[in-house]
């Protein structure tokens, strides 16, 4: 049976590390369909156009130029066909204060990046079922939270 | 002497599949030539009725089958986890296997196919996300709270809880205080 995809949208400014993110959830076997945007702005653009299909996960850089990723994640929750949208920071920042931010911000996710390839593969694999099953299983979206 | 019939299979079986459907008094509509929209809620009962009647005429229901029996082994373990005496005294892979009527080791590897995740990590998840609600609620502690939920311990509820959400639970607590005070 084929299951039906998952539409992951990642928003990072380094090329490398959107290539990396795109092959990584390649070699996943979940079926998902992924997109990714450059910057803040333009994910805004992207999440804004009323025919374009929200992501079942969007993997949010923080450190971004102009727009940065918090400040996408404030504007996204602030927007009512957005704010159920599930967010997993994806940062190079462990600091406790940066990721007890971005929970008080409505993120449901923050990963640390990963220095390598085959736990950035474990990590995204992880965030993806779970996500899905909040989506999936009925359970209560403002209860998820989880840190990687 | 020979006749011969011309048919149109199209008719043919719009009708099969009316009379089943009617048969079974169900609110539905056809779709196409092979789909059949179905406008209430279907006992997997009445399903399996459907498929049984179908397969006299060589026909079978696709799909669903399978994500009708996934839905009915969530159903068990959420029950199992939020209502106290619907705890099973046998091993929960015995439970399981009787109450859905086919072997443990198919239904844990269907439901991976289907879901993306074990049974026993969906039932990790689904006690967390139990103990999450009674944390918001805050009305009982967390010794309580592991205690409700089956955990030999506090320490064992605090450790599950922080390898499955990466939080501990005092930190998943004052996030979700936070939170509040802030959208109010």
């Amino acid at each position: 049976m084929q299951n039906e995809p998952i539409h992951v949208l990642l928003a990072d400014d380094d090329e490398d590390d959107r290539n990396i993110f795109i092959d990584a959830l390649n070699e996943l076997k979940i079926n998902t369909v992924v997109q990714t945007v450059k910057d803040g702005q333009e994910l805004i653009d992207h999440l804004t156009q009323d025919n374009n299909l929200l992501p079942h996960v969007l993997f949010l850089d923080l450190n971004m130029p102009c727009k940065t990723g918090l400040d996408c994640l404030i504007e996204i929750k602030r927007i009512d066909r957005l704010k159920d949208v599930a967010i997993a920071i994806y940062s190079t920042s462990s600091s406790e204060k940066d990721i007890e931010e971005t929970f008080i911000r409505g993120a449901n996710v923050y990963i640390k990046k990963p220095n390598n390839f085959s736990s950035l593969k474990k990590v995204l694999s992880q965030v993806i079922t779970i996500n899905w099953q909040y989506h999936t299983s009925g359970l209560n979206r403002d209860n998820f939270l989880l840190s990687l | 002497m020979k006749l011969y019939i011309k048919y149109d299979i199209n008719v043919l079986c719009k009708k099969i599949l009316q009379e089943q459907l009617d048969k079974l008094e169900l609110y539905y509509a056809l779709v196409g030539q092979c789909e059949i929209e179905i406008k209430e809620a279907i006992s997997s009962e009445k399903l399996k009725q459907l498929s049984e009647g179908l397969e006299d005429y060589g026909m079978e229901v696709v799909e669903s089958s399978k994500s009708i029996l996934v839905q009915k082994i969530k159903d068990t373990i959420i029950e199992m986890i939020y209502m106290e005496e619907k705890l099973p005294t046998s091993k929960i892979s015995a439970y399981l296997a009787e109450k859905i009527g086919y072997s443990y080791g198919y239904i844990s590897n269907l439901f991976a196919d289907v879901t993306y995740t074990s049974i026993e990590n969906f039932i990790i998840l689904n006690r967390i996300e139990f103990a999450k609600q009674l944390i918001t609620i805050d009305e009982l502690t967390f010794t309580e709270i592991a205690f409700k939920l089956n955990y030999s311990s506090l320490a064992h509820f605090c450790t599950q809880f922080k390898n499955t959400t990466g939080l501990t639970p005092t930190a998943f607590k004052r996030i979700i205080i936070k939170r509040r005070s802030m959208s109010q």
